[in-house]
């Protein structure tokens, strides 16, 4: 139950710029989504919240920045799955798991019996105790996204980001994984920020879009003010038709240069 | 073939204790067989009887003479115990090495360690050893120990002098270019004195023949220190292995971590090579058939191959007393020569389990 706060968050590298001023207030349990062409600085904002690239500017949480020192602070509060996270195929799903107490742990001791229940708990919650003593190699596409988000509520922080949570799944294993952090989100009251490409399913379960271009905010919003044709078209590039449902969804629909 | 490794995996959990037991056992065993084999000295069966003799309380006569227990006591026992901590230390390090560069063909000579060591011991040789073997310290373990530091020192103020990155790739190709460098300065420094070329060459095969108490007690505190470090680091090279930027955001210290893993294993490993040569072939095979029996986790990685690479280089060492009687042959050669058929044979063994 944390407040995210961004304050003239910016961000280059070797002198190029890739975030210029970023800011942006999250509020407890609000899931953000960042959207915007490749290269508009959505991985660089999550990125310099996990701590991952220098930047300036500041991270908050709840109001309190985040002392750029200290790695393990950070990682008791935010949380960050990467885009391609690297499985090492021999460690088992507990093991790899239990990697997210490593902030919890002194820098030479083992783990705890709290930090063991705290994995029993994340397993039973995602419904992978059975799969405890499988090899990370031997786990499905899917599957292995549903250890890297267990990893991550281990780590029993109050910030999720996602990066490209959806980019290697099937539909269905993207919807069953946008509902999981959906279910947790509301359960734990967890803030979350992700980075995504689809922007369809972007506006199906955020609360909130931010577009992103040349490392800056351009529009923030709900689905239906952000996702408009003209929009997209400015900053992708893309031809598109925004169809509204009913129900309110905002579904972007590609069109061909040439079709009538 | 991964669902093997699976059920394997499973099941190693609750082996560990058991193979540590084994593994004790076996190094015992090996210890005792190496003080027992040799040429001269006395009968083999008749050292346990004595080193029971000497063990307080009891009293058995053995029948070993004054001067055959001094063979034994001189000559063999401080050579078992250097290969015990030799082999522990090469493997440990070659395990450490492996984690904290996430790659599993680096040995603990990746920085340049043996090329510095080597250059350090060609050094030596080359002002005439017959004079400074009589110094009042042997300077040879001594110009190996500072050279194998030097060159990892330059390594790493290279690697990180080019590189403000996390990545560990930069310094990997400065212990390259630093080992070719000091390599180049060797050979020509060999060209020129053509008479300590053999010599040269039987240090860097690696030996044990003349090994002394000395020796041991020169190289135990680095030995120790390394191990003890580097086994309090078996967590954290766990956490390394999802790579950098989680390892970073998972909390972890990545750079230093890394930095204080490289030392420790590069002053054990610069003192076993000061005292030993260059023994390859440990560092790489230890760990690896310790996976194949353990699983790849650090936890129990670091402390079998500790326990395996002293009982490895112990039992290479019994060949290389006896095959070419009365000469020595290099336990660099013995290492390789038994250890990669040994290596192949376990893989395919794995193979066809699955």
């Amino acid at each position: 139950m944390s407040t995210l706060g961004f304050c003239d968050l910016s961000i280059a590298y070797d002198g190029v710029i890739a975030v210029s001023g970023f800011n942006d207030i999250l509020h407890s349990g609000e899931w953000l989504c960042l959207i915007g062409p490749n290269g508009a600085g959505k991985s660089s904002v999550l990125r310099a919240a996990a701590g991952l690239v220098k930047y300036s500017g500041s991270v908050a949480i709840d109001q309190k920045e985040i002392p750029a020192t200290s790695a393990k602070w950070r990682a008791k509060h935010i949380a960050f799955v990467p885009q391609t996270p690297l499985m090492p195929e021999n460690m088992s799903v507990y093991e790899y798991v239990l990697l997210g107490r490593n902030p919890y742990i002194k820098h030479f001791a083992s783990e705890s019996m709290h930090d063991k229940q705290v994995i029993e708990k994340v397993l039973m919650r995602l419904d992978l105790t059975q799969f405890a003593k499988r090899m990370v190699g031997t786990l499905s596409g899917g599957e292995r996204q549903r250890i890297v988000i267990a990893r991550a509520l281990a780590q029993e922080a109050p910030v999720l980001l996602l990066d490209e949570p959806t980019a290697a799944l099937d539909i269905g294993h993207q919807q069953q994984a946008l509902e999981l952090v959906d279910d947790l989100r509301r359960e734990q009251g967890l803030t979350v920020v992700s980075a995504m490409h689809d922007l369809t399913l972007a506006g199906l379960y955020a609360d909130r879009l931010v577009l992103m271009h040349q490392g800056s905010c351009v529009a923030s919003g709900d689905a239906q003010t952000v996702l408009r044709s003209e929009t997209l078209a400015e900053f992708y590039g893309v031809s598109a038709r925004v169809h509204h449902e009913a129900d309110g969804t905002v579904v972007v629909i590609p069109q061909r240069a040439n079709s009538n | 073939m991964l669902r093997a490794t699976d059920i394997f995996a499973q099941r190693a959990g609750t082996r560990v204790a058991y193979l540590s037991l084994v593994s004790f056992a076996l190094l015992t065993i090996a210890v005792l067989v190496g003080t027992m084999i040799g040429p001269a000295g006395p009968q083999w069966w008749r050292v346990p009887i004595e080193l029971a003799n000497r063990l307080p309380l009891i009293t058995v006569d053995s029948g070993v003479s004054p001067e055959e227990w001094n063979i034994v006591w001189q000559i063999r026992m401080p050579r078992v115990v250097l290969a015990v901590l030799v082999g522990a230390m090469l493997s440990v390090a070659g395990a450490s090495y492996q984690g904290v560069f996430r790659n599993p063909l680096v040995d603990p000579y990746l920085l340049g360690v043996a090329a510095g060591a080597g250059l350090g011991a060609t050094l030596v040789f080359t002002l005439r050893r017959s004079t400074t073997e009589n110094w009042l310290i042997d300077p040879l373990p001594l110009a190996a120990f500072v050279g194998g530091l030097v060159a990892v020192f330059a390594t790493y103020m290279i690697g990180n002098t080019f590189s403000k990155a996390r990545s560990s790739a930069t310094l990997v190709l400065a212990g390259i270019a630093v080992t070719s460098l000091t390599t180049a300065i060797q050979t020509f420094v060999l060209q020129r004195n053509n008479d300590v070329v053999r010599q040269v060459y039987s240090w860097i095969l690696g030996r044990l023949s003349s090994a002394t108490w000395g020796d041991v007690r020169l190289i135990l505190p680095y030995v120790v220190f390394s191990c003890g470090v580097l086994l309090m680091h078996r967590r954290l090279l766990d956490v390394l292995r999802v790579g950098d930027d989680e390892a970073t955001a998972l909390g972890m210290n990545i750079r230093r971590v890394r930095l204080t893993v490289v030392l420790a294993a590069t002053l054990g490993t610069a003192a076993a090579v000061a005292v030993s040569g260059l023994i390859g072939f440990v560092g790489i095979i230890v760990p690896h058939t310790v996976r194949l029996i353990v699983g790849s986790s650090y936890r129990r990685v670091l402390p079998m191959s500790i326990l395996c690479g002293a009982i490895f280089l112990v039992l290479a060492d019994i060949p290389s007393r006896i095959l070419a009687d009365p000469a020595e042959t290099p336990i660099g050669v013995v290492t390789a020569f038994f250890g990669a058929p040994f290596f192949l044979l376990l893989l395919r063994v794995r193979k066809n389990q699955a």
